[in-house]
């Protein structure tokens, strides 16, 4: 068993963020394992444009930001081990296998989990009917199509419409395939604004909303698709159908944070995010060990990915260096009316100095919102938002100052303005 | 008037305008003022795609536009993509077509390889 610093599972870009930022305060002791033969997480298939540009101010594409962090590790003296799979964190023992070394255990003072996410696939969410091949997730499409360099289908139906699809939609379309249908079951779409802009309506792809697929036909290989309109419980209405000759179904039906190892070394789970419930300084229920990125909340913005994964680094620097506060004066956040969930779920506000952020989604769309901060029934603070979405990660600094007058605990709630007015 | 979303950068925001005086209101940068002008006038994107690649340890090299080129271009870009074909070893930013399509824009690596 060898020791170290530092052990970070996981390098996308939470991971690589994490790491340089852990290095840079200080910590040079610093172990990265990666079970891909290469860093950069799922930015390697997301190979379409629209990163950094809040990082770096400039508009890249998924490998070129994870790229930038790639050199920014080369120029530390973090240890990337590649092809190493992580089975087991108990006690800070972290035990992994690869193909190099076979098993092998690591001790470590801190450790940092950054192993992102994973799509859902049709099995909890029931599509009905036959089970032919041509039915994948698309970001398994998405993967086969930039890095392998292989088109799943000609004849293409989307359900759900989170963002992976609607990239998904524009990107088989320009290599020649026929994207028929986007079809989601909620009245509103899952994914950013922006790629229902440039993904369904610069090429004319028809978004089905409020609908679902309710047959899938075809016995060996992919035939049909039939979709209905769904009623407001989302029962499909009969007389709605309508069908689609297609050889492909791509699901785009949202991400799960990959939590089973956090699971087992038996940290606190948090319901609403399904990552570890954090602290301000992205610390889990246990001492010592840090969550970030999509392990922790499924992010829309790999900014915010880098963001809070050099929080958790610092953090984790300090844990290592016992310059972390002894004291506590912590607070629980909760969760107020239409918000999904926060993150963090508690603030030590020995460790605030200017202002915290806090994390959230809201669960309904709200054209004109109030962000309000209670704290034992009174308002501390209070943020003006528009055009809040289900689909779009929000944030909220709230000042040192303000966090002061709260006791024991705050409630974010997102007050919707016009149906207040109403 | 006309509404769209600024798909310029992630926050998406809600802008207007109008269609005559190009006048642009809703957008929280000036960038958001010239993405608006350019959909009434000249829609322009940057295109990102992928060509082969051999001796890599991938098949497929990303790339893309390394600015936005006439939105009407988009498909014989592609095109010039297909018929493009690399040697590892790639860096980063190197430019993979010149000048595509005579769009004065260039093809670049998004990755090395
Ligand atoms: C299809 C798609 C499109 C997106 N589009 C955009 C966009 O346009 N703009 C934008 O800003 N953001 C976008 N995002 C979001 C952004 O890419 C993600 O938020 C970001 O990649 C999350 O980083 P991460 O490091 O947490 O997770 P990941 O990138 O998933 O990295 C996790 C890493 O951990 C490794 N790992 C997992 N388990 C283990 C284990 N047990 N042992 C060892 N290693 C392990 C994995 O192999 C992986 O490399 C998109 C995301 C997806 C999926
Ligand atoms: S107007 Fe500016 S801030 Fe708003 S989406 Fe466009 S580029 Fe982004």
């Amino acid at each position: 068993m060898t020791k170290h610093d530092i052990v970070i599972i996981g390098a996308g870009p939470a991971g690589l963020a994490a790491a340089v930022a852990a290095y840079e305060a200080g910590v040079k002791d610093i172990l990265l394992l990666e079970r891909d033969c290469e860093a950069g997480g799922i930015l390697n298939q997301c190979i379409h444009n629209g990163f950094g540009l809040h990082r770096f101010g400039e508009e890249l594409s998924g490998p070129e930001y994870a790229g930038k962090y790639i050199d920014m590790l080369k120029s530390t003296d973090v240890k990337l081990q590649l092809g190493t799979t992580v089975l087991n964190i108990e006690n800070k023992i972290v035990s992994a296998v690869s193909e190099a070394n076979g098993f092998e255990q690591f001790e470590a003072k801190a450790i940092i989990l950054a192993m992102g996410c994973r799509e859902r696939n049709r099995g909890p969410i029931s599509v009905p009917g036959d089970r032919g091949k041509g039915v994948f997730t698309a970001g398994a499409a998405q993967r086969y199509l930039n890095i392998e360099g292989y088109l799943v289908g000609k004849k293409i139906v989307i359900l759900g419409s989170g963002d992976i699809g609607l990239i998904m939609a524009r990107r088989m379309t320009l290599e020649g395939a026929k994207v028929l249908a986007v079809s989601e079951i909620m009245p509103f779409t899952n994914g950013l604004s922006r790629n229902v802009a440039q993904c369904l309506e610069d090429f004319d792809i028809p978004l089905y909303l409020s609908h679902t697929v309710t047959k899938v036909i075809g016995k060996d290989s992919l035939e049909g698709i039939e979709i209905s309109k769904v009623d407001e419980n989302m029962k499909p209405i009969k007389g709605t159908e309508k069908y689609f000759e297609c050889d492909t179904l791509l699901l785009s039906v949202g991400l799960v944070p990959e939590n089973e190892l956090t699971r087992q070394a038996g940290i606190d789970l948090d319901l609403r995010t399904r990552g570890a419930s954090v602290g301000e300084d992205m610390q889990t229920s246990e001492e010592g060990v840090f969550a970030c990125g999509n392990v922790l909340h499924v992010h829309d913005l790999v900014d915010y990915v880098s963001a809070e994964s050099e929080r958790a680094g610092r953090s984790a620097a300090k844990y290592v260096l016992g310059t972390a506060a002894a004291e506590k004066d912590g607070l629980n956040v909760n969760v107020g009316l239409n918000l999904g969930y926060t993150v963090p779920q508690r603030i030590n506000r020995v460790n605030v100095e200017k202002g915290v952020d806090i994390f959230f989604r809201v669960r309904k769309k709200i054209r004109v919102g109030e962000i309000r901060v209670e704290s034992n029934g009174e308002k501390i603070a209070s943020f003006k938002r528009e055009f809040l979405a289900p689909a779009e990660m929000e944030k909220i600094t709230v000042p040192k100052v303000l966090l002061d007058k709260a006791n024991g605990s705050i409630t974010v709630s997102a007050i919707d303005l016009e149906e207040e007015a109403k | 008037m006309k509404e769209m979303i600024c798909i310029v950068c992630p926050r998406g925001c809600h802008l207007t305008i109008d269609e005559t005086t190009l006048e642009a209101k809703g957008n929280t940068c000036p960038r958001g003022e010239e993405y608006a002008k350019n959909e009434i006038t000249s829609p322009m994107r940057t295109i990102t795609g992928s060509v082969g690649i051999s001796g890599g340890i991938h098949s497929r090299l990303a790339v893309r536009t390394n600015r936005a080129v006439p939105k009407s271009k988009m498909f014989e870009i592609m095109a010039a993509l297909h018929a493009c074909r690399v040697q590892a070893p790639v860096k980063r930013g190197d430019v993979i077509i010149e000048n595509v399509c005579g769009t004065g824009a260039n093809v670049i690596a998004s990755r090395d390889m």
